[in-house]
Formats: structure tokens, C-alpha cells, sequence
């Protein structure tokens, strides 16, 4: 770079609009010489920028398009009703693993939200500088970083092998408990910077006329804040109906339609790892369908996200 | 009557006209109610991670008593004879991650240079940040079987020829026969690149839009601008994002687990089946019994104290070496 900046050539201009031509005067740069050392550096930096950005969105497309031709093509309406066929056999459905998804989904939500949204407002309302919400958030920030298949051998030692739900080792509860460590994260941060976004003159307004602390937070803040809430919790779902390694040992998976929330359940995460390891070409093509589903369902949830925070601007 | 005491009774009166409400105990009790519940809500967040770690610890202890620190380095997995050391998926762990980070940091930085600079229209790099972000939702075991069915036999031309140009360094010593560590290292710089990628960005949109114009005002060009001036001032935050990705590279389960080929001998070549922890944990926990089950705790614990000590890195980093314009 150096020795392009320097060095009098850079002040000559080479032909084109001079000194000497000032009523053909040129709208673009004064000096621009394309052959300039830094003017091809400059080019050739762009254009591997330009490379580097291709390539990152190349495997988005790939993934994308081969997951709705491979999957595209198997859906019809037997894959949603059925159950999936023995090893190496044709035919059958995801039925069970789609509920079982939405299942083990909806049991990490309602444990997640309430507790996430909770520790939230603690943390915005009640303790924002103190000692004791700083170590909580610094908690939280390494909780976020704990791997997800951490979270199943936590659930795993702590409730599968001790059999502390009626002496169930895998069931769909311990599940939805190692989702749901995925997930609080999330939940109590958006909240937390979400509340911090709320003008605090709504809440002088609010205890101006008297409302209770509580009330102002129910009834004010909350729904104020709303939008990032929503957005953040969206996407917290989103996240935990695709995660398969807290599950492979917590949930487990099973052949059959759900029995309740103590017994071992299907996901359609856990299929897609069975059936991708499998040496049969039937189980395959059940995983890119379920693959079709799930991503689907994913990408649906995360648009929505977006939607939910465009809506509100 | 003095004034002073007139002024009193008139507010005591006003008072009494309009009976300044006391708040009635019920109120004040959900008020309290609610702060504590909060708190302790605030406060399980806390206990749960020290519950995960106390967790994993105490599954681990049989193994800590029985191989010690010697676990770290032996590279034996021998559940017949039960001797176990965890070098083989500590390797492969670093190896992945290092390496993916390595292909992912300037692909991720490039990439989010080219869409905070006005080079094309702001439409199209908006769209181009999208579909980055998007590529972060699809889930891991989705990319697992991609990488499966389709990454890998793409690749295997490419890795053959690099096994025959390169066959002499111990690190493409073997033939590659499907699933080994170069595919899951490329699996993993798809799913690191977008969080580095999406951090960058963030970081390079805060630098003040007054030091690009003094730059430019000196007479230098974009890159000239962009590499002495741009990138140092946002530095510190792209450091904290790609020790955020390297913590997710080193825990990331699914998609290595599928494509890694789990191999137990160790290798240093990246042609040939590997493993990591996280890998190892997802392939072996649901069968494993007895002393392995404490082996593959230990293991995790290894995990879990890796993880920790890159993420606390990343924020310290952040908060250090962040420059004050």
C-alpha cells in the first residue's frame, strides 16, 4: 500500500481530461488511474470479497434446494398419517415424529418461558447494576455457551439414570427439560434487553397514578415490550424443534405413536440421525422428508420472527 | 392559630377529602410476592449451571479415580478391557475447530466487508445477510445428512488428488474412504460461518461513519480504509464473535457425529475417520454402562471446562480490548 500512496506518478494524470482540457472536464474522480498498484489492489480486494460472500450463501442454496427436491418429492399425505416402517422396509410416515416433535417442543416452551421471561424482568426491573444480577447474567452468557449435547448428559444424569419420574429412565419430559436448559438462555436475554428498551417515563407514568410495582410490570412494561419478547422466544423455539443431540439419550425415540409424556418419544431430529446412518435406501428417503418438514417448519418460525419485528416498527 | 398550623389542618382535610389510598396489604404482598418469585426465577439460573457442572462431575468421578490425568493423554478406548483415555477426541476436538475456524474467520470477515460496503446495491446485501442468518436456523442434523448424501461425495475427487499430491505429510497420509475429519471440518465451517459472519458485521456497522471519511478525506482508497482504519476499530468485537464460533465449533454435536466416521485409533491424518468428544458422547452414551458411562462424564466434563474457558476468554476480550474512539 505504501508505495502506491507514495511516489509522483500518482499526481500525473495520463492522458484523458488534464490540466490542459478544462472545458471536456470529466464528472468522475479527478486522477483516477486504473493501473495504479493500490487501484488494482482495491479491485482485486473487492472481487474477493465478492468471492467470499458467494461462497458463504452457496451452502444455504445447496442445502435448500436438494432438501426440497430430495424431500419435496416424498411428501403426500400416508407421511403424516403413518407410523415409519421396519428397517429395510418401504413405505410409512413420520407421523409420530412430527407430534412427537411438537410434543417435546411444547414441554421445553412452557417450562422455558415462564422461568426465562421471569429471571428477565428480575434482571431489568428489580436488579439492573447490582452484584447479584451481574453474576446471573454472566451465568446466563456461559449457559449460552454450554454445548446442547452437555444439556443431555446433564438430563441424562439427573433424571434418566436416577428415574425420578415414576421410575421412567427415557421419557419425553426429560426431553423437553434438556431442551428447555437450550432455550432459557435465549428467553431471559431478550427479555432482559427487551425491557431495557421500554422509555422508563412509562413507568413513572404508571406509578404516578398509582399502580403497584406489579401491575406496572403486567400491565405496562410487558406489553411494551412485547415485540422483542416475542421475537426472541419465537426464535428460542425454533432453535430447540431442530436440536437432536440433547435428545438422542434424554427422549430417545420410539416406533410407536406418543404414550404420554413419561415414556420414551419419537422426534423428527432423532429420526433424521437414525434413519441417515441407516444402510437402507427406504430410511433415507423417510430422513429427507423429515429433513423437509422440520426445516420447513424452522424457516416458517424464524420468518415469522422477522415478521413480528418488522410489523411493530 | 398560627399560619404554620393552619396550613397543616388544610392539608390533613384535603387528605381526609380525598383519602390518600393506603395500599391495601394484599397488593403489597404480590408486590413482594413478585420480586422474590423473580429472584428466585433470576437465581436458578445460576444454580442451574453450577448443576450441570456438579451434575457431569460427580458422573465423572469413578474415572477421575480410576485414570486420573493420564486420561488426557492416553489415547486407548478399549471397553472390553476397560481402559480409557479421551487423547483421540480431545485431538479431534482442537483439530476441528482450529481448522474450521481457519477456513470460516476470513470467508465470514470477507463476506461481511462486502455487505456493509456500498459495492453492490443495498437490497441485494441485505438479502445476502438474510440468507446467512437463515443458514444458521437449519438444524444441524439437517447439515449432517446433506454432508452425508451429498457434501461428501461432491468432495471426494478433491480429496483423493490432495491425498496423491500430498500423500507424504502425515496429515493425508491415508486414502479417504467417506466419512473422515476434513468433511466434518467443512460441515463445520458451514455452521460457524454464520455467527461470525452476522457478528462482523454488527461490529463493522458501529465504526463511526466519521473515521471512514477522514480516511477517505486523506485520500486513501475502500480496502486502504478498510484494513488501517475500519477493521482495527471493530476488532475486538470480530475477535469476540470468532472465540464465540470456536466455542460452538468445539461443542457442535450432530452434523461432526454423522460425518466424522467415530473412528476410536488415533490418526493424525485428516483424510482418515476421527472423532471428537461431542461426537464420541452422542455416538457411545446411549449404549455405554458401568465405568464408560463415567468415562464419556469425564470426557464431557473436558468438554464443558473447554467451552467455558473460550467463552469467558471471548467476553474479556471484548470488554479489554475494545478501542475507545
Amino acid at each position: 500500500m505504501t508505495q502506491a500512496i507514495s511516489g509522483p506518478s500518482s499526481f500525473q494524470p495520463s492522458g484523458g481530461p488534464g490540466p490542459g482540457a478544462p472545458s471536456s472536464f470529466d464528472r468522475g474522480s479527478l486522477f483516477f488511474q486504473p493501473g495504479l498498484v493500490r487501484n488494482r489492489f482495491n479491485a482485486l480486494c473487492t472481487a474477493v470479497a465478492g468471492l467470499f460472500a458467494t461462497v458463504a450463501v452457496l451452502p444455504l442454496v445447496l442445502v435448500l434446494l436438494y432438501v426440497l427436491f430430495q424431500g419435496g418429492r416424498l411428501i403426500k399425505p400416508s407421511l403424516f398419517t403413518q407410523l415409519p416402517p421396519a428397517p429395510g422396509m418401504e413405505g410409512g410416515g413420520i407421523g409420530n415424529a412430527i407430534l412427537g416433535t411438537l410434543l417435546v417442543t411444547a414441554i421445553a416452551s412452557l417450562i422455558a418461558i415462564p422461568i426465562g421471561v421471569g429471571a428477565g424482568i428480575y434482571l431489568s426491573e428489580y436488579d439492573r447494576q447490582g452484584r447479584f444480577a451481574q453474576v446471573v447474567r454472566f451465568c446466563n452468557d456461559v449457559l449460552a455457551g454450554v454445548p446442547s449435547i452437555i444439556s443431555g448428559v446433564f438430563v441424562y444424569g439427573l433424571i434418566v439414570a436416577t428415574r425420578v419420574f415414576f421410575g421412567q429412565s427415557y421419557s419425553a419430559m426429560a426431553g423437553g427439560i434438556a431442551l428447555a436448559v437450550l432455550m432459557l438462555p435465549t428467553v431471559i436475554k431478550t427479555t432482559d434487553e427487551g425491557l431495557k428498551l421500554v422509555p422508563q417515563e412509562l413507568r413513572w407514568g404508571a406509578f404516578g397514578i398509582g399502580a403497584s410495582r406489579f401491575v406496572t410490570i403486567m400491565r405496562v412494561v410487558l406489553p411494551a415490550a412485547f415485540t422483542p419478547i416475542a421475537t426472541g422466544v419465537v426464535l428460542a423455539i425454533a432453535r430447540a424443534a431442530g436440536e437432536t443431540a440433547p435428545l438422542i439419550f434424554t427422549a430417545l425415540f420410539s416406533p410407536f405413536w406418543p404414550e404420554g409424556v413419561f415414556n420414551p418419544i419419537a422426534s423428527m431430529s432423532v429420526l433424521i440421525y437414525n434413519f441417515a446412518i441407516m444402510p437402507y435406501a427406504p430410511q433415507n428417503e423417510l430422513a429427507w422428508a423429515a429433513s423437509f418438514v422440520l426445516v420447513l417448519m424452522i424457516l416458517a418460525a424464524n420468518l415469522l420472527a422477522r415478521w413480528i419485528t418488522r410489523s411493530s416498527r | 392559630m398560627s399560619l404554620e398550623t393552619a396550613v397543616q389542618t388544610e392539608t390533613r382535610s384535603l387528605a381526609d377529602a380525598y383519602t390518600l389510598r393506603r395500599r391495601p396489604p394484599l397488593e403489597k404482598l404480590t408486590d413482594s410476592g413478585f420480586r422474590y418469585l423473580t429472584m428466585a426465577l433470576a437465581g436458578l439460573v445460576a444454580t442451574l449451571l453450577l448443576g450441570i457442572l456438579l451434575t457431569v462431575f460427580s458422573g465423572a468421578r469413578e474415572a477421575i479415580a480410576a485414570f486420573g490425568a493420564k486420561f488426557l493423554t492416553s489415547t486407548a478406548w478399549d471397553p472390553v478391557n476397560e481402559r480409557y483415555g479421551a487423547w483421540t477426541a480431545i485431538y479431534g476436538t482442537l483439530v476441528s475447530s482450529l481448522l474450521s475456524l481457519l477456513i470460516a474467520v476470513p470467508l465470514g470477515i470477507g463476506t461481511a466487508i462486502f455487505i456493509t460496503e456500498d459495492i453492490i446495491p443495498k437490497s441485494l446485501r441485505e438479502a445476502i445477510g438474510l440468507m446467512v442468518e437463515l443458514l444458521a436456523a437449519i438444524p444441524s442434523v439437517v447439515l449432517g445428512l446433506w454432508a452425508i448424501f451429498v457434501m461428501e461425495p461432491a468432495i471426494r475427487p478433491i480429496l483423493q488428488l490432495s491425498h496423491k499430491l500430498l500423500g507424504w505429510t502425515p496429515f493425508f497420509s491415508t486414502q479417504p474412504q467417506g466419512p473422515g475429519m476434513m468433511p466434518a471440518i467443512l460441515i463445520l465451517v458451514v455452521m460457524i460461518l454464520p455467527i461470525i459472519t452476522a457478528i462482523s458485521r454488527d461490529a463493522l456497522n458501529q465504526v463511526p461513519i466519521e473515521l471512514r471519511q477522514g480516511a477517505y478525506g486523506v485520500g486513501t482508497t475502500r480496502w486502504g480504509s478498510i484494513f488501517s482504519i475500519i477493521l482495527p476499530a471493530a476488532i475486538s468485537s470480530i475477535i469476540g464473535g470468532v472465540m464465540l464460533a470456536l466455542g460452538r465449533a468445539m461443542g457442535e454435536t450432530m452434523a461432526v457425529t454423522m460425518i466424522i466416521g467415530n473412528a476410536l485409533n488415533f490418526s493424525t491424518s485428516l483424510l482418515a475417520p476421527g472423532n471428537t468428544i461431542a461426537s464420541m458422547l452422542a455416538n457411545q452414551f446411549g449404549e455405554a454402562d458401568g465405568i464408560q458411562v463415567s468415562a464419556l462424564m469425564y470426557a464431557a466434563l473436558i468438554l464443558m471446562l473447554l467451552t467455558f474457558t473460550v467463552n469467558v476468554a471471548a467476553q474479556w476480550i471484548v470488554r479489554k480490548l475494545s478501542l475507545r474512539y
